[in-house]
């Protein structure tokens, strides 16, 4: 059964506080069975506690898929990007280098590419996805835009991404600040005057610290 | 014509060729189909549409840009002077390792690599076996005034002799009847995974994963009943198996170039991408232009940042790092949270 199309994932790093419970929770899915596909980072681990959890963004147009030379990434009809096929994957490592968002790994002895399917086995029956079960600050949360907004009212889910001159659109939404805040977010823009950036500063909006 | 066209036609006349070549050793090898047994010629059509469509969508694939420079990439580290002879050791280690032991298999489960090996050994002495004796390139003879002792003619060259009642012969008389079992077993294997493992049941399409699987077993039951019919039951019902067991092994055959019986052919590009890798470790490296850390090597940052353009993607970026690909994927991941801050308003250190 597909993933049905009104349920989305959506994420704010800012309020993820690194419990990792996202991490240990995604290895008791099904369909990848005691590995865990979620990234867990520090945002500057010399000046503040910030953490990002990565997962899959699903894109419309999946880079990864489309640099695989053994056409080993599928994306099904209901815009899940799929973990690579075992029997096609030649483990080359093209996906992990070219995803925009670091998602995809290598099991160097499996010699295959694991990445995060929205728990396929979860979400294509309806239920939520481990992480988003269990992440206490709700900064990975799975439900409808409807939900989602009602919920964080004062920011705006967006699912559009610049990279350089590459617009990025996913199935993944991530919050961004403001009721009528708009896409697309330009990720390598935040490369520019970095170093001046405080990630501890950051405050959530009022209203949406439900 | 457009480059879509070309692709097109220059696949067909690679299908083409690899059918005429195999066609040409069919009559070589048969002697001018001397040696042809008739009664197979539906088998050798089949395997003829088979080789031509393998070779069709074989071509078709490495047009893609990542396959294409993969395939140059591959044969140039492999080949490159001063290599070749360890490149040659290593590549005998790897059809061991890799090939013939499937090790990467049963590292993910051992059910699964003892349901994968089961068949890959299975099916490999099965199409050993009966190739050469459909296209006519080996068959058996009577030792002329010794009744008892066959000899076995390769190309139409006599090659070996050997008694009816040795065991050799009954090894290869009924080396199809073993490859059968091991493909039932394999079969059964992962027949039993697909309908309990719940990864299986959320992911499994019947096309891609029990066609195939049913595909092999209708060939190996159908098999092993021709064996029963003539070993035990006096030939009953023969005719009508020999031509189950024909639609069965004709429908694998056309169905070879299609589905995923296409990965036997795809899975050798496994080498080069090892090859790809050992020569990239040994080159210089790529560092981020973020974090300046090492994390890939350099020959194929710049091989993806050329497949990219090829596909049209436009990850350019501006003064700085000159393409995206030049940021480590941990780097990535952490510029997501970044730019997010930015948009709430974080405030710069010096304005905090």
């Amino acid at each position: 059964m597909p993933v049905p199309a009104d349920r989305h994932f959506f994420i704010d790093p800012r309020r993820c506080i690194g419990c990792q419970a996202c991490v240990h929770a995604c290895s008791e899915c099904d369909t990848h069975k005691g590995h865990s596909m979620i990234h867990l980072e520090y945002v500057d681990r010399a000046h503040s506690p910030q953490t990002v959890p990565t997962i899959c963004m699903h894109c419309e147009s999946p880079t990864c898929a489309e640099v695989c030379p053994a056409d080993a990434i599928k994306r099904t009809e209901d815009g899940v990007v799929q973990s690579a096929r075992k029997a096609r994957c030649i483990a080359c490592n093209n996906c992990v280098l070219a995803c925009p968002f670091g998602v995809p790994k290598m099991n160097v002895g499996f010699e295959l590419m694991m990445k995060c399917d929205m728990c396929y086995d979860r979400t294509s029956v309806g239920l939520r996805p481990m992480c988003a079960t269990v992440c206490p600050s709700q900064a990975l949360y799975f439900g409808t835009e409807a939900e989602a907004r009602a919920l964080r009212p004062r920011s705006t889910p967006v699912h559009e991404f610049r990279f350089g001159q590459q617009t990025i659109s996913t199935r993944v939404r991530v919050m961004l600040p403001g009721a009528d805040a708009a896409g697309p977010l330009d990720v390598t823009a935040a490369m520019h005057g970095e170093e001046a950036a405080d990630p501890m500063a950051a405050v959530l909006p009022e209203g949406d610290l439900a | 014509m457009c480059r879509v066209e070309r692709a097109v036609v220059r696949s067909i006349g690679c299908g083409f060729l690899a059918t005429g070549i195999l066609g040409g050793l069919i009559l070589v090898g048969s002697r001018r189909l001397s040696h042809f047994d008739a009664a197979l010629v539906a088998y050798t059509f089949a395997t003829l549409f088979a080789t031509f469509g393998i070779a069709y969508r074989y071509a078709m694939w490495l047009r893609r840009p990542p396959t294409a420079m993969y395939w140059k990439r591959g044969w140039q580290v492999f080949l490159r002077p001063g290599f070749l002879l360890r490149n040659l050791l290593v590549l005998g280690r790897r059809l061991l390792v890799v090939f013939a032991m499937n090790r990467f298999i049963w590292r993910r489960h051992v059910a699964r690599g003892a349901a994968h090996w089961l068949i890959m050994a299975g099916t490999i002495l099965a199409v050993l076996i009966t190739f050469p004796l459909v296209f006519g390139w080996i068959h058996f003879e009577a030792v002329e005034g010794q009744m008892d002792r066959y000899v076995t003619y390769v190309f139409g060259f006599p090659a070996l002799s050997f008694h009816v009642d040795s065991l050799l012969a009954g090894l290869v008389f009924h080396g199809l009847a073993w490859a059968s079992i091991l493909v039932i077993l394999g079969v059964m294997l992962a027949m039993r995974r697909r309908m309990r493992d719940r990864d299986a049941a959320a992911l499994q399409r019947f096309g891609e994963d029990f066609l195939p699987l049913i595909l092999l077993f209708s060939i190996s039951a159908t098999g092993l009943m021709l064996v029963v019919s003539y070993e035990w039951m006096r030939g009953y019902a023969y005719e009508f198996l020999s031509i189950l067991h024909a639609v069965t092994v004709i429908a694998a055959l056309l169905w070879l170039p299609f589905g995923k019986f296409f990965h036997i052919f795809q899975r050798p590009a496994q080498l080069g991408a090892a090859f790809y890798k050992d020569a990239g470790a040994r080159g210089e490296q790529a560092r981020c232009a973020r974090c300046r850390e090492p994390y890939a090597s350099l020959l194929h940052i710049e091989d993806l940042v050329e497949v990219e353009r090829q596909l049209g993607y436009r990850y350019e970026l501006g003064a700085g790092a000159d393409h995206y690909q030049h940021v480590c994927p941990k780097c990535r991941r952490t510029l997501l949270a970044v730019a997010q801050a930015r948009r709430f308003g974080t405030p710069s250190r010096g304005e905090a």
